[in-house]
């Protein structure tokens, strides 16, 4: 194998499994150790710049940083980043003072924004402070898009986001609340110098063609539009027996929130196996927790109706068959049909891209699925004045990769508007400083602790039942925070080796307590990686390989289950080995002609 | 501060024939400097014990004093030690072998515990061919006593302060070949690839297995001039060939060249396959091992691998002809069978 290029920021970035797979690269392992150290308003500023809505994220995130997290494939559970995310928002002191501080000299620019969900509110973050007029559209009252209207209040207090919002509006954004966007026609007539359009995915799936539907109608509830009703408080009451159709995180939410509205006997059934439902693991728990039953392999055949009303619904059984490609099949038993009662169905079986307010004459080429074809670097569409993200530019997704594309159409659009090439992308911000202070002293916590996963408390169920507005969660006090804090095996602080300091003394091979270094002839890749210490079959993770050494054999080290503990460091004579900090930045466009935040 | 290994290890690490995981024959985190060529020879051993399967409740590791001597804390946790008194770890090895012979005994010394204060007692350990291995972690200096020189330093090799050693060194290797030890090697601590499986032969030797491992002293004789350095050593190191370990029963399949390979069983069905690359040198010929060490010292090199083995091996306990069996699970009667049995012995000598 070449050796490995250290020089390339990626490779030490992929190493930091946690911020590699954050859509918008949260520098986790750095806002962790501030968590640690009590600094909970700069772990909050480190996460707000990154994914700009800390609060929300803290509580509600879909979280792909957790199974990615290093900690997971070295004992059973990963760190609880998301949990600890809400530590810093819920203990931070006055933030908005390290917040770009208005009003801005304007540059003369104007730009629409169309929904004021997760996407165009980072673009609109990204944009103020460069001195843009922005023009945020949305239907509802209050900005926050899905965030409001789909996420319970029990699982994200509207406090929370409407501090998060403020945060944005603030900046001198010009809101358009309650009015709904019906032609972009319209909006580009303004003249605008660039419209980003954040709309979502608001189309909830039904099932048009079951028997029963049109009879049934009255009770029968797509289940986004009836969450958001609950939101904006219109509905206040659902029947005592319920059954949610989906096995997405939107089914979750569905009946948790139909408990709270009267349902006394509330069941989701899908069609799928419980194990291959889309709804992370730890919501399913809830809503297992709340008296839910998840009843699974069961395909919806018809809705029951009796004398003119609702009365259950009829399901088929099936069971998953795979073939050799892993596709899956259902395949029913030829067991008799189940019929479970009911006194409302709600729908919650996916959600689509509509964008029936879309002129098709705007020099906006659409697919044939009937999307919007955007390029998945600028965000741009095919007419240079428009730009997509969130929801609205691939499908349904989650606000942490909408949030992630609102950072790069920002840029896009400012590059842009200065008459720049929307391909010239800003390098990331990178920095590798050694944390050596001593023979035995770094300048982190090195010590690993053993802990396992702490539990985050949660309010007591007779009160989070009866009260929709009461957050389950209560999320980690400051002292458990820091224990699960401590847990962070700062995979940032980066383990480089220097060949010309090498005496190839064994020493860091022999005290890595996870057998990560192996001192060996060079190799193709696949050979060597039969050949490590402990062979190395994590494919997804990369192998660290120096240049020859005197004895004319290679250092490799396998990233995969590497301690970040500096044992290597601690124990080499000649410090060839060094733990150095690696901090990696997506450059924003308000990082671009503006210095970063000073902490 | 990492004074604590972290308890994490490799999720996928094998297990050898006993369930064990290489983990479990680690000692606690060594507190020698940093580089110090006694943790490779120690990190040689785990992997030996856990090569071979070995029990480590049945092994006991015994040292004198001195930086060598202190390894025995660094491996083999779950095993019985013994810190003795400097230079006296034959002793008591004598002892507790002869206590019970069904233990495997390493012993750990330095060159100073060993050539200087321990000198009287190597030579009589070996004499009395105990079954043991006795391991010299030699670097030339007292490391311990910030870096003096020792009596193992060769004539004109240079110390960290530049002060040129006058006088001449005793060759261990050598010594133990000429006073009938039963196998005798030499390796070099940056060398595992020869160590572990000279490591893994001598704890199937019968009878007093040796090995004499240059193992540099990285803060006190490790610099330019001295002939125990990582450098020097490397630049200087000559093989007498290369040794496999081959378990009982398992088939021999390496290819080499007919008349230079050549197996050596042992005692419990076991093997080495040894593969010659010096000419000449016949490794179960004491004047022949005896040789091609000088001849090799007189070219400024230093021999390592197997030197020298005796293949059917008398141990102490032969020779003395003592009970098969550990005294511990002897019963009381066996042990103290009675004033009549003695009268009885005290009749016979009359």
């Amino acid at each position: 194998m070449k050796p490995t290029d250290i020089q390339n920021p990626e490779y030490f970035h992929k190493v930091v499994d946690c911020q590699y797979a954050c859509p918008a690269h949260t520098p986790v392992p750095e806002y962790i150790r501030l968590i640690a150290e009590g600094k909970y308003t700069e772990a909050y500023m480190i996460n707000w710049d990154s994914n700009v809505f800390p609060g929300v994220l803290g509580r509600t995130c879909d979280r792909p940083c957790e199974p990615a997290c290093r900690r997971g494939r070295i004992e059973e559970e990963p760190v609880a980043i998301c949990r600890l995310k809400r530590v810093a928002a819920d203990n931070k002191g006055n933030v908005k003072q390290h917040m770009p501080q208005g009003p801005f000299a304007p540059n003369g620019k104007k730009i629409a924004l169309i929904g004021a969900g997760p996407a165009s509110l980072t673009v609109a973050r990204d944009l103020a402070p460069l001195g843009y007029e922005i023009h945020l559209y949305d239907e509802q009252k209050k900005g926050g898009g899905f965030m409001r209207s789909q996420i319970p209040s029990f699982r994200l207090p509207e406090r929370v986001l409407d501090e998060e919002v403020n945060y944005i509006t603030d900046m001198g954004i010009h809101t358009h609340y309650n009015q709904y966007v019906s032609s972009l026609k319209e909006i580009l007539a303004m003249n605008y110098d660039a419209v980003f359009v954040g709309s979502g995915a608001p189309q909830g799936r039904d099932l048009p063609k079951l028997e029963g539907r049109q009879e049934g109608d009255a009770n029968i509830h797509i289940g986004i539009n009836w969450l958001a009703s609950v939101a904006f408080e219109h509905t206040s009451k659902i029947g005592k027996k319920v059954i949610v159709l989906g096995g997405g995180n939107t089914a979750m939410d569905c009946c948790r929130t139909s408990r709270r509205l009267g349902g006394d006997d509330v069941k989701v059934i899908v069609r799928s196996p419980f194990a291959d439902m889309k709804a992370s693991p730890w919501e399913k728990e809830d809503a297992m927790h709340e008296d839910i039953p998840i009843i699974d392999n069961h395909v919806p055949k018809s809705f029951v109706i009796k004398n003119g009303k609702l009365a259950g619904m009829m399901f088929e059984k099936v069971e998953a068959v795979y073939d050799d490609n892993g596709k899956r099949k259902l395949v029913p038993t030829g067991e008799p049909d189940a019929f479970y009662e009911a006194d409302d169905v709600l729908v919650a079986i996916g959600q689509e891209n509509s964008f029936p307010w879309i002129e098709r004459d705007l020099g906006i080429e659409f697919d044939k699925w009937d999307m919007p074809v955007v390029d998945p670097i600028t965000y741009c569409s095919t007419n240079k004045k428009v730009f997509f993200g969130g929801d609205a530019a691939f499908g349904p997704k989650n606000v942490i990769t909408a949030v992630a594309h609102g950072h790069q159409a920002a840029i896009s659009i400012h590059l842009s508007c200065e008459g720049l090439s929307m391909m010239d992308r800003p390098a990331p911000h990178v920095n590798l400083v050694s944390q050596k202070m001593g023979i035995h002293e770094w300048s982190y916590d090195s010590m690993v602790a053993d802990d396992e996963r702490y539990i985050v408390p949660q309010a007591d169920k007779k009160i989070t039942l009866s009260n929709r507005m009461q957050e389950v969660e209560l999320g980690f006090d400051p002292l458990t925070g820091f224990k699960e804090a401590q847990r962070c095996l700062n995979c940032d602080v980066q383990t480089v080796f220097t060949e010309n300091k090498c005496i190839e003394c064994d020493a860091c091979m022999d005290v890595c307590p996870t057998s990560c270094i192996t001192f060996t002839v060079n190799e193709e890749e696949d050979a060597l990686r039969a050949h490590t210490k402990v062979p190395a079959h994590n494919m997804e993770q990369d192998l660290y390989v120096s240049d020859i050494l005197p004895t004319k054999r290679v250092m490799v080290k396998d990233e995969n289950v590497c301690l970040h503990c500096g044992l290597c460091a601690e124990r080499c004579p000649t410090s060839a080995w060094d733990m150095k900090k690696f901090f990696y930045n997506v450059t924003k466009a308000v990082n671009a002609c503006q210095q970063e935040t000073a902490l | 501060m990492t004074y604590v290994r972290p308890k994490f290890r490799h999720p996928e690490l094998k297990k050898n024939k006993l369930g064990y995981t290489l983990s479990y024959y680690e000692g606690a985190l060594s507190t020698l400097c940093a580089g110090c060529g006694h943790d490779s020879i120690s990190a040689g051993i785990v992997q030996a014990c856990y090569d071979l399967d070995i029990e480590p409740h049945k092994v006991a590791k015994l040292s004198g004093i001195g930086c060598s001597s202190k390894t025995p804390a660094y491996f083999l946790s779950n095993s019985h030690g013994f810190n003795s008194v400097h230079g006296r770890m034959p002793s008591v090895a004598t002892g507790a072998n002869l206590a019970n012979r069904e233990l495997k005994y390493i012993g750990i010394s330095g060159d100073g515990d060993t050539a200087s204060i321990g000198m009287g007692q190597f030579v009589h350990v070996i004499r009395r061919n105990l079954n043991m291995l006795y391991i010299v972690m030699n670097n030339g200096c007292y490391g311990l006593t910030k870096g003096q020189d020792s009596a193992t330093a060769d004539e004109g090799s240079k110390n960290k302060t530049g002060h040129v050693n006058l006088f001449q060194s005793i060759d261990l290797a050598s010594l133990a070949i000429e006073l009938g030890a039963t196998f005798v090697a030499q390796s070099f601590s940056g060398d595992k690839k020869q160590l572990v499986p000279l490591i893994k032969a001598a704890m199937k030797h019968q009878g007093f297995a040796f090995i004499n491992v240059i193992s540099p002293c990285v803060t006190f004789n490790n610099n330019v001039g001295s002939t125990k350095s990582y450098d020097y050593v490397r630049e200087h190191v000559e093989a007498t060939g290369t040794v496999d370990f081959v378990p009982a029963m398992k088939e021999i399949t390496a290819d080499y060249a007919e008349g230079n390979t050549e197996h050596v069983v042992l005692h419990d069905g076991s093997m080495i396959e040894l593969h010659k690359l010096a000419q000449g040198w016949d490794p179960h010929n004491r004047i022949s091992a005896m040789n091609a060490v000088h001849h090799a010292k007189s070219k400024g090199e230093i021999l390592t691998g197997l030197l020298y083995m005796e293949h059917e091996s008398k141990d102490l306990h032969d020779m003395l002809g003592t009970t098969g069996k550990a005294l511990n699970t002897l019963g009381k009667d066996v042990l103290c069978p009675g004033s009549a049995k003695l009268k009885e012995l005290n009749a016979s000598l009359r």
